[in-house]
């Protein structure tokens, strides 16, 4: 049935968690709306049939509804549309909730390509890899204007922002390689704006992963009009950044609060504003208090710290991000244990 | 026969009368044209206009169509394809759609209607029309030496980045907005003060009601997007830095004031469509309105929620997920108020007798349109499934079901019904029958192959696109030559009937509409002396006569 379905449809391969529940809604709602706009028009054209005009000036019944009726044709399309909306909104809320042990992947969205960067090493332009099974959690940005990022195989898009994040995530459930489009129009190529993610098993992935840093290529993210190129993890890049732009003369990596409050657990840490309002400070925190930092200050520091807005590229404050989430206490302790002695502070 | 008739007397033999002084010939010369204060003639320059602007929209579709054909570039380059669609969609909204019904049959059968002498102020009417057409002038000649390319909704930071020059077609849209804020106050203020002796409010004709609600929308909505406008264009001029992130400014707010004006735009192009279409059906079946109350009401219910529902053109922008859920609910009520009318038109076919002429025809096609095309904009509202069909031909497909579907269908019924009463000539009907099945079948073929493009992922404004498309892509333009061709005997059996026509005589429809109470055409004053309104307009039984009163 849902073969049948999705061949009448059109409706490409079915290569996500994601699409497969969505897909069932869609027929239902698409089953719905064929059928009663075709009956609307066919008892149209029967009324035509049994109701047609005998002579000239010919007189009618006064005919009007009953509030019955009335009543009818108000509850029943009301009840359809919140049934659907009942059942779209919770699978939305589950697309937008990433996972605890997701895999995250940077991307970056520029006229007209995207690039990939993974936080522990290799990057590329245009293919993104992946394994299947396993949730992946991707943190997009655009160099220029707003770009949309579109898996039709996975059913997912999201748009792709300057200055900001966005996030989005899917788990891929088939490897193959699933074309990515740009969805927001961007200029004269945006129709040539394609990607692929190529998913692979885990294990292959794994052995792909491994491969990729022991020969660790010129980041690309970071090459050309972007600055000096840099080879290494994007921990370590971002290392170098906060060195650089004079981050680490306010922020402290050891837990001590100094001129701004330190970074060490700063991620997911839940910090309390001058304005009372508490915030997690999850990744869209981080980047909004380097691009607008004086716009959700935390309690006790003054607001003294400038933007970075302009100082920053994109792959710079990605690379800062990861830094900053690296920085975990437990990470200093150095005794060797058996088993995991901490859940990841992620939602 | 008197060629003064008396126009109050509608006997049952009246004969088939040309007013041979009438509102186009008491006045002769251009500038008793261009200086005219008389609301049919300016809906006849409104006609003339939008009717140029729709063969030039169509045009640039018909460009985009072919061009679409192949995967690979044909016959236009990328660029040119870019500022092709942006051409269309501009075009076609901003100097078509929003103008067309309320500015051509508002204007003329408004006051009609109302038994008035003509709407109340006149002299801003004129204006309306003056600033439509600067605007219009300044919109189509800065795309042309500008080359705009962003698409007509002019998302920042590509409006605010792209070389092209924007300031004039921004400008443009700006001044048109002023042209429907007119419209629309004069329109509130007409049906507020200039109702006949015994017009009340609930024996308004449905047309009207719609066309109120819609004004209210011109008035309340319209200074948004002369704001987002101008913002967008002082920013592009001057880098203001309001909407480009790379200068401190927000992108996504820059979509928030767009759709809060360009979503209830849709309301402003579809209610009149609906209001026609009342008419239409009530006329052509030879029915009482069913449900008059209901259809009056929804349409007010609608220019309501309309207003709280632009957050569903967001759903994948950042917006947050509790946002998007009360956009989506919201979005569902306007479901709601249109199947109230939907089934108020299929109730009031219901025992009925129908004539069926080109009219009929559009508005059996219009019922399927509505449903299909609003129905999918349910679909489209419920989130899940937004994110896959968001910005690809699905939500293509569903808007022009909605603005080609329904309000061009209403707008084709619109000409043929009232072509007799604005012109007193008749075209050929069985033409007319012709081109109706060519329109409603060349559009569904045009416009259901999309929604598959948008099922199958094709994402919209793409010059290029996967080879898998093509099918689709091939189907979807044979059926844009069919409609074209529809549309061209259209135009030539109209012009000829303009010429050598019949003589229609003041009702050839037996309507019992009150627009149909005059003459054909009607004379400058509209109405000899002052009617009396007894009856509800569509009373289709003769007075005395026993009626049969049903419910169901």
């Amino acid at each position: 049935m849902n073969e049948i379905m999705r061949t009448i449809l059109w409706l490409p391969v079915q290569a996500s968690t994601f699409a497969k529940s969505v897909d069932q809604l869609h027929y239902f709602v698409i089953t719905v709306t064929m059928v009663s706009s075709i009956a609307v028009g066919l008892l149209a054209f029967g009324f035509f049939f049994k109701y047609r005009q005998i002579r000239p000036r010919q007189s009618t019944p006064v005919v009007v509804p009953s509030v019955k009726f009335e009543l009818a044709v108000v509850v029943v399309p009301l009840v359809f549309f919140l049934a659907w909306f009942v059942q779209g909104y919770g699978d939305y809320v589950w697309y937008t909730t990433p996972p605890k042990d997701t895999m995250d992947v940077y991307v970056m969205g520029k006229k007209w390509m995207w690039k990939f960067a993974y936080p522990d090493g290799p990057n590329a332009v245009g293919t993104l890899h992946v394994p299947a099974n396993r949730p992946v959690r991707l943190l997009l940005t655009s160099r220029d204007v707003i770009h949309s990022f579109f898996v039709p195989d996975f059913r997912i898009k999201m748009d792709v922002l300057p200055g900001r994040y966005t996030e989005t995530w899917f788990e891929a459930t088939k490897p193959g390689r699933y074309q990515v489009l740009c969805a927001e129009y961007c200029g004269t190529w945006h129709s040539q704006m394609w990607g692929e993610v190529v998913v692979m098993p885990p294990a292959e992935f794994d052995a792909w992963m491994l491969q990729q840093k022991v020969g660790l290529t010129e980041r690309v993210d970071t090459g050309g009009d972007d600055g000096p190129a840099f080879h290494g993890t994007l921990v370590e890049y971002g290392k170098k950044v906060a060195m650089g732009q004079g981050c680490l003369k306010c922020h402290s990596l050891d837990g001590d609060p100094h001129i701004g409050p330190t970074w060490l657990d700063l991620y997911h840490r839940r910090e309390t504003l001058e304005t009372g309002e508490t915030v997690i400070a999850d990744e869209a925190y981080l980047t909004d208090s380097m691009m607008d930092p004086r716009a959700k200050i935390v309690k006790g520091y003054k607001p003294v710290m400038p933007t970075y807005r302009g100082k920053l590229t994109a792959p710079d404050a990605a690379a800062l991000v990861e830094f900053i989430k690296s920085l975990r206490s437990q990470n200093l302790d150095n005794t060797p244990s058996k088993e995991a002695i901490y859940e990841p502070a992620r939602r | 026969m008197n060629q003064h008739a008396d126009s109050s007397a509608l006997a049952p033999t009246e004969a088939r009368v040309y007013q041979e002084i009438n509102y186009l010939n008491a006045d002769r010369g251009v500038a008793s044209w261009l200086k005219t204060l008389d609301h049919k003639r300016i809906g006849v320059m409104y006609f003339v206009s939008v009717l140029l602007a729709f063969l030039l929209g169509g045009i640039f579709a018909m460009i985009v169509r072919l061009e679409l054909t192949t995967p690979e570039p044909t016959l236009i380059s990328a660029n040119t394809y870019n500022r092709m669609f942006t051409l269309h969609g501009m075009v076609m909204i901003f100097l078509f759609m929003i103008p067309a019904i309320p500015g051509v049959f508002g204007n003329f059968c408004l006051p009609l209607m109302l038994g008035a002498k003509d709407v109340a102020f006149p002299r801003l009417n004129l204006l309306s029309l003056y600033v439509y057409w600067t605007g219009s002038a300044l919109v189509l000649w800065g795309v042309i030496t500008g080359g705009a390319d962003t698409g007509w909704t002019f998302y920042a930071p590509y409006s605010t980045t792209t070389p092209m020059t924007l300031f004039p077609v921004l400008f443009g849209v700006f001044i048109l907005g002023f042209s429907s804020i007119l419209t629309g106050l004069n329109f509130i203020v007409t049906i507020h003060t200039l109702r006949a002796p015994g017009i009340t409010w609930m024996k308004m004709p449905l047309f009207v009601w719609a066309i109120y609600a819609t004004s209210i929308i011109q008035v309340l909505a319209t200074p948004v997007i002369g704001l987002t406008t101008l913002l967008v264009g002082i920013e592009k001029v001057g880098g203001f830095g309001l909407f480009d992130p790379g200068r401190g400014g927000d992108p996504v707010l820059m979509q928030h004031l767009f759709w809060f004006y360009s979503h209830p735009a849709v309301y402003i192009m579809v209610l009149p469509a609906m209001g026609v279409m009342s008419e239409i059906i009530a006329a052509y079946a030879r029915k009482n309105i069913f449900g008059y109350k209901m259809i009056a009401y929804s349409s007010l219910g609608i220019a309501f929620v309309g207003f709280f529902a632009w957050g569903h053109h967001m759903f994948v922008s950042g917006q947050s997920p509790f946002d998007d859920g009360a956009f989506a609910v919201i979005s569902m009520l306007v479901g709601v108020f249109t199947a109230i009318k939907v089934f108020n038109w299929v109730g009031t076919l219901y025992r009925g007798a129908i004539y069926v002429s080109g009219p009929f025809i559009y508005a059996c096609g219009f019922l399927f349109f509505i449903v299909f095309g609003g129905m999918t904009g349910i679909a489209v509202a419920t989130v899940s499934l937004d994110v896959h069909w968001h910005d690809t031909y699905f939500v293509v497909a569903h808007f022009h079901f909605i603005m080609v579907g329904a309000v061009i269908m209403a707008f084709l019924a619109a000409i043929h019904y009232w072509f007799p009463k604005m012109f007193g000539k008749m075209y050929h009907e069985g033409w007319s029958m012709v081109a109706a099945v060519f329109i409603v079948l060349g559009f569904n073929a045009t416009f259901i192959p999309q929604f598959l493009l948008g099922n199958a992922g094709m994402p919209r404004r793409y010059y290029m696109y996967p080879e898998r498309f093509t099918t689709l892509n091939v189907f979807s333009t044979a059926g844009s030559t069919l409609l074209a061709f529809g549309f061209i005997i259209i135009a030539i059996y109209l012009i000829w009937a303009l010429k050598y026509g019949d003589i229609a005589g003041p009702n050839p429809w037996n309507s019992k509409g009150y627009e149909w109470l005059t003459s054909s055409p009607p004379i400058k004053e509209n109405f000899e002396h002052t009617l009396d309104y007894p009856e509800e307009p569509h009373t289709y039984h003769e007075p005395g006569e026993e009626v049969e009163h049903v419910v169901i």
